[in-house]
């Protein structure tokens, strides 16, 4: 790579991170007035957050049921199945329930954002509300980023129970770890901290996640070509910040 | 090959009575407007008056830049140079509250409505009201359900855009683009892909609006017949600049090919029927070879 070439890229990624950057202040901006409408923010709650939750109580089951096959697989050659219950309850909260919510949140409400928003500058009702004196920004822009925020703890949350009681399912009720063990060695080893670092990483992935979806929306090209690629780009930004984020957060919680 | 713009400066000049006498009530003033985009000119020294309470067309063939001088209007997009007074106010001088503030003395009618797809007919036609307004439920009501009356749609108010037809989803927006009572009301090719009936009804509700309401309209468009049949005032764009202006009538009596052209819709002409290309039987031969 040549260095002109490597050059151009540099200032076209330093463009673009200052461009989503700005555009996440005028939203922040945006979202104190949003919030004077709080019909707008609770339905795009109900759009990102209660349509995704049968794909993250179904992933989380299956998750939480992998976790304990595989724990109970390796935790039994050491003898120690009773700490089933205390793997299981730290892999989910603080890493597994916060990243792939954050993926499937990507996959399921993000792209659907990024398309609602991309189509709705398509066909002009962006510009349309500009003509009417009422920012976008506000109207479409900002319910639908605060929503995707607010949904995101929450999903996090469900998606961890759920894998829990899989977890549950597969090692007491079907490996036979003991019952009373398994919740009381969980409850003994689980302690504030663990719940409050998935929290933050929930938090932080869903003002990402949000804020790309919504972004990529905002700016996609107003055609159908653009409109799927501004999807695509949603999805692959989402999943790969996601998991750096991840990497940068729990080597701050450690 | 001379420009349909060259052709027709030869010809027709705006009479200079007639435009000093324009500017004194004009609603919107672009004077050596200069716009390009990616470097390739749109605008290169426009000049057009609008004036108030009249039907202003704006008409010239695809790709002249009419829907950019709406965009350059409402303050959508800022001229490279020259200037654009509406309500007397220079647009370069505005800041974003007060560009905000001017918008509600206008309405626009979107070539596609630009309805939000999320929102039913009656909530559409709200829209405005509700974001610009505290009035009482009853009072919104009220206003909206006039507003449809006066387009007939007051029986589609429940419908969700998507079931509305092409004239249906542009009255709806005429609504919703009246219902602030705007000054200035500006149509995007509103004539387009529509059948004879529902332009027959558009082209009722545009001269309506103007008379009624005393609402002054700018429309832009390629469709000369509906245009000439309820224009008060008429310009015609070209290469980036106004290439006949007058009343329909004289448009198409003008004595320039290139006017002429336009408002027959002759496919061949000042404007050429083919795109630039090299020699033809020389490309075909060329292409044996390959």
């Amino acid at each position: 790579m040549s260095t002109a070439v490597r050059d151009g890229l540099l200032l076209e990624g330093v463009r673009r991170l200052g461009a989503v950057v700005i555009f996440l202040v005028q939203l922040l901006m945006q979202c104190v007035p949003a919030l004077a409408r709080p019909r707008l923010i609770v339905h795009q709650v109900y759009n990102a957050g209660a349509r995704s939750l049968i794909i993250i109580m179904l992933s989380g089951l299956f998750v939480g049921m992998v976790l304990g096959l595989q724990g109970y697989d390796l935790l039994q050659r050491f003898g120690s199945v009773e700490a089933l219950g205390i793997a299981a309850a730290l892999g989910l909260l603080k890493e597994l329930a916060p990243v792939i919510t954050a993926l499937l949140f990507a996959g399921r409400a993000g792209t659907a954002l990024t398309s609602e928003i991309g189509l709705m500058r398509a066909t002009d009702q962006l510009t349309a509300m500009e003509i009417m004196a009422v920012d976008p920004l506000r109207y479409v822009a900002a319910p639908r980023f605060l929503g995707g925020v607010i949904a995101m703890p929450l999903l996090t949350a469900i998606f961890s129970i759920v894998g829990l009681y899989g977890a549950q399912l597969i090692g007491v009720q079907l490996m036979g770890v003991d019952r009373g063990v398994f919740w009381s060695q969980m409850q003994g080893a689980v302690d504030l901290h663990s719940v409050y670092e998935g929290l933050m990483k929930s938090v932080v992935f869903g003002i990402a996640c949000s804020l790309i979806a919504v972004h990529e929306g905002y700016h996609a090209e107003p055609t159908a070509a653009g409109v799927g690629l501004a999807t695509t780009r949603t999805v692959v930004a989402s999943s790969v910040l996601t998991l750096l984020l991840d990497y940068v957060l729990t080597a701050a919680f450690l | 090959m001379p420009s349909l713009a060259a052709l027709a400066s030869r010809v027709t000049s705006p009479d200079p009575a007639q435009a000093t006498a324009a500017t004194a009530d004009a609603v919107v003033e672009v004077r050596d407007v200069h716009y390009a985009i990616a470097g390739r000119p749109i605008f290169a020294g426009l000049d057009l008056a609008v004036r108030r309470g009249r039907i202003t067309a704006i008409m010239g063939p695809s790709g002249t830049g009419k829907t950019t001088l709406l965009k350059l209007i409402t303050a959508q997009i800022a001229a490279d140079r020259g200037q654009l007074r509406v309500f007397g106010q220079d647009l370069a001088a505005l800041g974003g509250g007060e560009i905000y503030a001017l918008r509600r003395r206008m309405g626009m009618l979107f070539q596609n409505g630009a309805l939000l797809t999320d929102l039913d007919v009656f909530e559409n036609v709200a829209f405005p009201v509700r974001e610009h307004s505290d009035l009482p439920e009853a009072l919104v009501r009220t206003l909206v359900l006039t507003k449809l009356q006066a387009v007939g749609l007051r029986g589609a108010a429940e419908l969700m855009p998507a079931e509305l037809s092409g004239g249906m989803g542009r009255r709806v927006a005429l609504a919703r683009a009246i219902v602030m009572d705007p000054e200035v009301l500006i149509y995007d090719e509103p004539f387009v892909g529509l059948d004879p009936i529902s332009l027959g009804v558009i082209q009722r509700l545009i001269k309506h609006m103007n008379d009624a309401l005393g609402i002054t309209s700018i429309v832009v468009s390629h469709d000369v017949q509906e245009l000439a049949a309820i224009a008060d005032d008429s310009y015609l764009l070209s290469g980036g600049r106004i290439a006949a202006a007058g009343t329909p009538l004289q448009l198409r009596e003008s004595d320039s090919p290139a006017v002429r052209q336009f408002m027959t819709g002759s496919p061949d002409g000042p404007v050429p029927f083919h795109y630039p290309a090299p020699d033809y039987a020389a490309q075909l031969l060329a292409a044996e070879e390959r």
